[in-house]
């Protein structure tokens, strides 16, 4: 268990050591010279007027919120999955009532037009 | 133990290597097939065949001045396109390569480690992965490189979801999560009438296969679903502000996704490393590399969607087709072909 897990933490390790190396070398070789006017955000050639930082879509909050619901579905039908040759038709008919809950929220929410990007 | 430890990473780090060369050919690649595509040669003055053009770049990037921009919230801005590079790869720690074998006396395993959740891992570090795109448009202080990020943020997050979903059907088949158990479950032939055909889940799991693969294109952020980046409203998106090699950082880690979701897609659907005569590593290879090609092929091919359209997909489309498909394969496995 242990060899299984830390095998990919060595490699984590490496491929961060790798990482930067590849930056280090580049700091051997490559030039520095900053000026004011590179230092801008590039917004093709206007100066910038407001904030970058602003304000943004709230749609973006809808489908976060989406997600996180489907997702822990997603996490509740793997292990269902798994054991489906022993949970038999039982476990089946409870998957699918669990399904068709959710299945009735996605419903409701396009008819509630949360799913319209306009 | 230790031993074992050893040569897994020894695989490990064998695979991380072959890894960063294969992704800088597939650079090579992509461009080559593309200008074909398009009705030109592609590099062809450095190497043969342009072969040396990688290196070319890879040098050019490396002497590339490293601007950051005045107003970048500086830490997150340079680790940012660390975080893409190193998660990518780790994905292909749990694809098998081949079975045992023995090497000099010792039992070598051909695959990195085989994890009991395997397949949730590979998805979990997908949506780990993404984690460098926001945080590298959000540190950058540009407007456009924050819209992409937050694009980039909601459609990968969509994806996501079906392509879990869409692998319910396979774990149903399968009963394990485990790569290496998959793989052996398919490498058992059926026989339907005397004709022996191989029990490769894309046969009995074809909706899946097309909902995975459009999902899959849509999570490593890859045309026609490559609006984080695009170049004609965002000029750039969440990469507008960097240069030089962290750059290319965010590149390498968007082929390296490329590479290990083939990978991964050959040994959930395709068999791995099941072929028709002698078992190996080469059919992962061949497999892999038609879904590269297909990867470009759609490049070649298709327009943007428009963001609307993306999100009308996810939610609209492939959502109803995913959870008709789990639902269907449980009534199969229940009553139909191959009933427990």
């Amino acid at each position: 268990m242990l060899v299984d897990y830390g095998v990919i933490g060595l490699m984590l390790l490496s491929a961060v050591l790798m990482g930067s190396m590849l930056l280090g070398l580049g700091l051997l070789v490559r030039l520095r010279n900053p000026t004011p006017a590179k230092l801008q955000p590039y917004e093709s050639g206007v100066p910038d007027v407001d904030p970058p930082k602003g304000r943004y879509n709230p749609r973006f909050y809808v489908v976060a919120i989406l997600f996180v619901v489907f997702d822990i579905e997603a996490i509740f039908l793997f292990p269902w999955a798994v054991a489906f040759g022993v949970l038999g038709l039982y476990g089946y008919i409870e998957a699918m009532a669990f399904i068709s809950i959710l299945v009735l929220g996605l419903l409701y929410e396009w008819k509630k037009g949360a799913l319209e990007w306009v | 133990m230790y031993e074992h430890l050893i040569s897994s990473y020894i695989v490990g780090f064998i695979v991380l290597n072959v890894l960063l060369g294969l992704m800088a050919y597939m650079t090579w690649f992509e461009r080559k097939v593309l200008a074909r595509f398009q009705d030109r040669l592609g590099p062809t003055r450095t190497g043969p065949f342009g072969l040396l053009q990688p290196i070319a770049d890879g040098v050019k990037l490396l002497s590339k001045e490293d601007i950051i921009p005045a107003n970048a919230d500086r830490l997150i801005f340079l680790v940012a396109p660390l975080i893409s590079f190193v998660l990518a790869p780790l994905g292909a720690a749990v694809i098998p390569f081949g079975r045992s074998i023995t090497l000099f006396g010792y039992n070598v395993d051909l695959y990195v480690t085989d994890l009991n959740i395997a397949a949730l891992y590979v998805l979990a570090l997908g949506s780990i992965g993404v984690y460098g795109i926001i945080l590298g448009g959000y540190a950058s202080g540009n407007r456009y490189s924050l819209l992409g990020a937050l694009r980039s943020a909601a459609q990968v997050v969509s994806y996501e979801v079906v392509l879990g979903l869409s692998l319910v059907g396979v774990f149903i088949l399968s009963g394990s999560l485990s790569l290496l158990q998959i793989v052996n479950e398919q490498s058992q032939s059926l026989s339907f009438g005397g004709l022996q055909v191989p029990n490769w889940y894309i046969l009995s799991q074809p909706l899946a296969f097309a909902l995975f693969l459009v999902a899959a294109v849509a999570e490593t952020n890859r045309s026609p679903f490559d609006l984080p980046e695009a170049e004609t409203e965002l000029i750039g998106g969440f990469h507008t502000e960097y240069s030089g090699f962290r750059f290319s950082f965010f590149f390498l880690a968007e082929y390296i996704n490329m590479i290990v979701v083939s990978l991964f897609a050959s040994t959930l659907f395709l068999g791995g490393i099941d072929g028709p005569i002698a078992d190996g590593v080469w059919w992962l290879v061949i497999k892999a590399l038609i879904f590269l090609f297909f990867y470009v092929w759609l490049r070649a091919t298709l327009p943007r969607f428009r963001y609307d359209q993306l999100m009308g997909l996810a939610w609209k489309v492939l959502m109803p087709l995913v959870f008709l498909n789990i639902a269907l394969t449980g009534l199969i496995r229940l009553f139909g072909i191959g009933a427990i």
